[in-house]
């Protein structure tokens, strides 16, 4: 593990902090203010704690363009998990179960390991595919329905829609 | 009935139903693999769609309800990908319905396959 | 509303009783994990809504907890599965 900066460590501390912040203020779903110090105060502390730990993204998360794309990602996810679901219903009632599946792989061009998760984790809700490795960069995505066993055509029909959004937000 | 009560019973409706066939999906499925497609996108947002449904309905409630949502959004693909990883590791290889069986299985490349398995669980 | 929330809830059972079959017969081990896993995430369902049908606020942080353990309990046992723990 490298060792981080000063800045570097500043920023995921904050971010941390006001991330379980707003976990606590959820979970307590009051703004007495007793309990929003208590909040605070626990925050600070786990964050101080985690700083290793916790890798996600320094302070330019908050940047708006950056918040825009997180949103406009959402909306393909959950409109991607509506089909998948449509899918996997229909494979599930039809008595024949139309089924064709495999393992396929592909490449993809993210670097860090949080937005692998998250690529991982939008394309084990998309239609069809379940991510069974990632080792480096290569995703090893277990597919219900082959099309093509071909890495390049496989990532252009499971993984370009979140990848496109994704390289602009990390 | 208000117009929060009539998004909530739809919501209820909807999530109620993909719960059930995550249900007979892990019970109709080959193999494990599709085992897990299916229980996993169907549960995740039968789910989601139902806890948000009761959010709706007791208005009180959503932010708990969000953690909840929140929570099985971000947990369920994971404990799939680790299932689906240790299962292969195990030595249970997918089951391939096409004639091709060599091309179908890339993971093979990682974990070769061993050619007399013992009776593992 | 009562009859959409007694529908909802034999629903799930049905599911329930799906991935309980699963569970008994499920040829690996790896196949009775999944079958859990499905029955936590209907129960953690089921949790909340009976919470709403009995008024009873602390039904949900029953199933947020519960959610949590089941996570952990899979993970614990993808684990031991793969031979790392």
């Amino acid at each position: 593990m490298q060792s981080l900066t000063l800045n570097q460590k500043l920023g995921r501390f904050i971010v941390n902090w006001v991330f379980l912040f707003l976990v606590w203020l959820m979970f307590t779903s009051t703004l007495f203010w007793q309990e929003v110090l208590v909040g605070a105060v626990l925050s600070m502390l786990i964050s101080l704690a985690s700083i290793r730990l916790f890798t996600c993204c320094t302070l330019s998360i908050f940047n708006p363009v950056k918040i825009f794309w997180m949103v406009w990602y959402f909306f393909v996810f959950l409109k991607l998990l509506v089909v998948a679901n449509l899918d996997v219903a229909r494979r599930v009632i039809s008595p024949s179960l139309p089924i064709n599946p495999g393992i396929v792989k592909f490449k993809t061009k993210l670097t860090t390991n949080y937005s692998k998760m998250v690529l991982a984790n939008s394309i084990t809700l998309t239609p069809g595919t379940l991510s069974v490795d990632v080792i480096g960069d290569t995703f090893y995505i277990h597919w219900i329905d082959v099309e093509t066993t071909d890495p390049e055509e496989a990532f252009k029909i499971i993984a370009e829609p979140f990848e496109k959004v994704l390289l602009k937000i990390f | 009935m208000s117009i929060l009560e009539i998004i909530g019973g739809v919501l209820l409706v909807i999530g109620s139903s993909f719960l059930f066939l995550g249900g007979l999906g892990i019970y109709r499925m080959p193999d494990t693999y599709n085992r897990l497609q299916a229980g996993t996108k169907a549960t995740t947002l039968g789910g989601m769609s139902l806890v948000l449904g009761v959010g709706f309905l007791e208005p009180a409630w959503i932010w708990k309800a969000l953690i909840i949502i929140i929570f099985i959004a971000y947990s369920n693909p994971i404990s799939s990908h680790a299932l689906a990883r240790a299962n292969y590791r195990r030595g249970h290889y997918p089951f391939i319905k096409s004639k091709d069986k060599e091309n179908m299985d890339a993971y093979q490349e990682v974990v070769p396959h061993t050619k007399n398995k013992e009776d593992k669980l | 509303m009562i009859y959409i929330i007694y529908y909802s809830l034999a629903l799930m059972a049905l599911g329930m009783i799906f991935s309980a079959i699963r569970f008994v017969q499920g040829p690996t081990a790896a196949d009775r994990t999944v079958a859990m896993d499905t029955l936590t995430t209907i129960g953690v369902a089921a949790l909340v809504l009976l919470g709403y049908m009995f008024k009873r606020f602390i039904y949900v942080d029953v199933a947020l907890i519960y959610a949590v353990l089941g996570f952990i309990g899979v993970i614990v046992i993808a684990r031991y599965l793969e031979g790392a723990l």
